[in-house]
């Protein structure tokens, strides 16, 4: 399974073709995991509890900015965390069966959808609470730089998270301590249920959020977050920054959630599942949905390396039947798994 | 060998010696280490002494990140009163990671602060907030009340794999008591009799176990031999040391710094209630006054406990009737 090892050697070359059939494969495996998730809510109702968050529509910013990562950076991103380990090489049957709390799941049913954590492959861990693993993401810079480690961290957090005080507070000492660290905004448009637009002082005043990156007088940039290549050039000039020991940038990856915050939150027994996304929910704007539903980007980069020949309709057909299959797999592994045991609750609560 | 030693000294003693041991601590917070000349500064340069911004999620949420990563940070957040600016990272952030990711994660993060500082500093200073942490699972709790014990302790903590909040009473600061030199380490956990008694148990708190132990002194020049339990550790709670001294007296006066409602002093009531209520005659709580923390002395006083409040309750557990059960 090559496709999900990360290569031993950093990924400079933003345009070489298995640099961009990479990029397109990992996109792929995102978009079935999500969508696998969002069926099993339909398909064996009940099987995932509590509050799960999908990253389809994050997909070329993930894996753009993943793209300049070096075998050892340390990647720590918000609770929407699917997609980052799929990239690292998590082996999907562990996610999945973590996202369906069972025994073999990756935390062995002890953290779910929100808290998958995988420090074996640099991925060590998320926070539920919004923000806070911007702090700990920070902490994780402060260990490279004093063990002089090499190492660089990519910390991920939506817009809403932006507007944490753990935000500001450390992004303010990333700059004071030059930390090795590159901020990833993922303005994905929706703080949970609410437009950007209505709770962000940059996008009030109509500038990009990464001007936010002027309070700390570190470089910040805005970038199509529909598009991996674009993500990548501009992540990889921050890594570049933070591996120079200059310190942090602050990146926004400006895209669309394709899918609801979360399932529906209900009480059981009755059933969640996806509801539609909040533009048409909540805000009846069905036209904004479609808008950015027809910029999907991972039929987008499909559509654009077709066209470059870098991928024939054959070799992204055989990506895809990969990607789905590895998916289903990963599905009937969860599903066949068994629950832990009761007593095993005790586990775990002093190291 | 040991040697006399003020608490605050003792607790840098043992920040100094655990740095030396292990090149993984790291040690920083808000005004300290803010000139060249500092000592620690000069001791481990920069990169492991670090003045850090008025930023309490930052630091305590970067400690916990660095602790995931391979460093044993201690965080040095001076009053407790602060870590409530930044309560996630305490509470819902450093003891649940760990949890969360089924054992795959460790947060050896220290948390240091100084608490109960009565002496004027009215209502957002002077608190014990310790009550809010203990009942955390993956949380530990520290309270030493005397120097050797603020420095063995201390050891304990840093060395410790989970994340400890290491709470020291202001008011101690500056006494002084026999602290062993060298490696010196308390086990995290384990209470301590710090006098032995008969008649009746005293269960105290940090600065309240030298007030205790005060109060044992004038009760003992009435005859009556009290004995004084120091828990040192609220989480987890050594529950066997304390029922077994009550199991032994059968009369017991829990003597908390912390307003009475849903202090240490209930919660170790509620242990006591439950193992040893065949041999319990009688329980009384010695708590400060459910007010937040007053300005004016005699305000101050009134609400504290003290050693003749502390002299009353045993005499009242003395004479209470035996309750048949």
């Amino acid at each position: 399974m090559s496709r999900n090892t990360p290569k031993k050697a950093a990924r400079r070359s933003q345009t070489g073709t298995d640099q961009l059939q990479w990029i397109y494969t990992q996109m792929v495996r995102i978009r079935e995991f999500e969508e696998a998730v969002k069926r099993t809510f339909i398909e064996h109702p009940g099987v995932i509890r509590g509050h799960s968050h999908l990253g389809d529509g994050a997909e070329a910013s993930i894996v753009g900015a993943l793209s300049t990562r070096h075998d050892t950076d340390i990647v720590m991103p918000s609770y929407r965390c699917h997609g980052y380990p799929i990239v690292l090489g998590t082996p999907l049957r562990k996610m999945m069966a973590e996202v369906l709390g069972r025994k073999d799941g990756l935390c062995r049913g002890f953290g779910g959808s929100m808290h998958l954590a995988d420090p074996s492959r640099y991925f060590p861990g998320t926070s539920g609470i919004i923000g806070q693993s911007i702090a700990h993401a920070t902490g994780a810079a402060l260990t490279a730089q004093v063990k002089h480690s090499g190492q660089i961290v990519y910390c991920f957090f939506g817009d809403g998270a932006s507007k944490q005080g753990a935000f500001f507070e450390s992004l303010n000492m990333a700059a004071v301590w030059k930390l090795p660290i590159v901020y990833v905004l993922e303005n994905n448009q929706y703080q949970a249920y609410t437009h950007f637009s209505l709770e962000d002082a940059n996008a009030v005043a109509g500038d990009p959020l990464s001007k936010k990156a002027e309070a700390f007088s570190i470089p910040g940039a805005s970038v199509d977050g529909t598009d991996p290549v674009a993500v990548g050039k501009v992540v990889a000039k921050a890594a570049d920054r933070a591996r120079a020991g200059k310190g942090p940038s602050l990146v926004e990856t400006k895209f669309y959630r394709l899918s609801a915050h979360g399932n529906v939150i209900t009480v059981p027994p009755l059933p969640t599942q996806f509801p539609e996304h909040e533009a048409v929910a909540v805000y009846g704007n069905r036209r904004e949905f479609e808008h950015w539903k027809a910029k999907d980007p991972v039929r987008r980069f499909r559509a654009r390396l077709l066209k470059n020949r870098v991928l024939t309709e054959a070799s992204a057909k055989r990506i895809e039947a990969a990607a789905r299959a590895e998916v289903e797999d990963a599905v009937q592994f969860a599903l066949a798994s068994p629950l832990p045991a009761p007593e095993e609750a005790l586990q775990y609560v002093y190291a | 060998m040991a040697r006399e030693m003020m608490y605050g000294d003792a607790i840098a003693a043992a920040i100094i010696e655990e740095m030396q041991r292990d090149p993984n601590i790291i040690f920083y917070g808000q005004n300290m280490a803010m000139t060249e000349r500092d000592p620690m500064l000069r001791k481990f340069g920069k990169e492991r002494v670090r003045i850090a911004p008025i930023s309490e999620t930052a630091e305590i949420g970067i400690g916990i990140g660095a602790a995931m990563t391979g460093l044993r940070p201690i965080v040095e957040l001076w009053m407790s009163e602060f870590m409530l600016v930044a309560f996630d990272q305490v509470i819902n952030e450093a003891p649940r990671l760990r949890y969360m990711s089924g054992g795959q994660v460790s947060v050896p993060v220290v948390l240091k602060a100084g608490y109960g500082f009565c002496a004027g500093w009215a209502g957002q200073h002077s608190n014990c907030i310790y009550h809010t942490m203990m009942g955390i699972p993956g949380l530990k709790v520290v309270v030493p009340s005397t120097p050797a014990d603020a420095k063995g302790l201390m050891a304990a903590a840093i060395r410790d794999d989970n994340p400890v909040v290491y709470l020291h009473p202001y008011m101690l600061t500056l006494d002084k008591g026999e602290v062993p030199d060298g490696e010196y380490v308390v086990p995290i956990g384990v209470a301590d009799i710090k006098r032995a008694g008969t008649d009746v148990t005293i269960v105290a708190v940090g600065w309240m176990v030298k007030k205790a132990l005060a109060a044992a002194e004038r009760l003992a020049a009435e005859n009556i031999s009290a004995e004084v339990v120091d828990p040192r550790t609220l989480a987890p709670l050594d529950v066997t040391t304390i029922v077994n001294s009550v199991k032994k007296t059968g009369r017991v006066v829990l003597v908390d710094q912390a307003p009475r409602q849903s202090s240490a002093a209930a919660v170790i009531a509620g242990e006591i209630a439950e193992h040893a209520v065949g041999d319990l005659h009688a329980l009384k709580m010695v708590t400060a006054l459910d007010t937040s923390i007053p300005y004016s002395e005699p305000l101050e006083n009134f609400v504290v406990p003290n050693e003749d409040k502390i002299v009353e309750a045993v005499k009242s557990v003395l004479t209470q009737e035996v309750i048949a059960v």
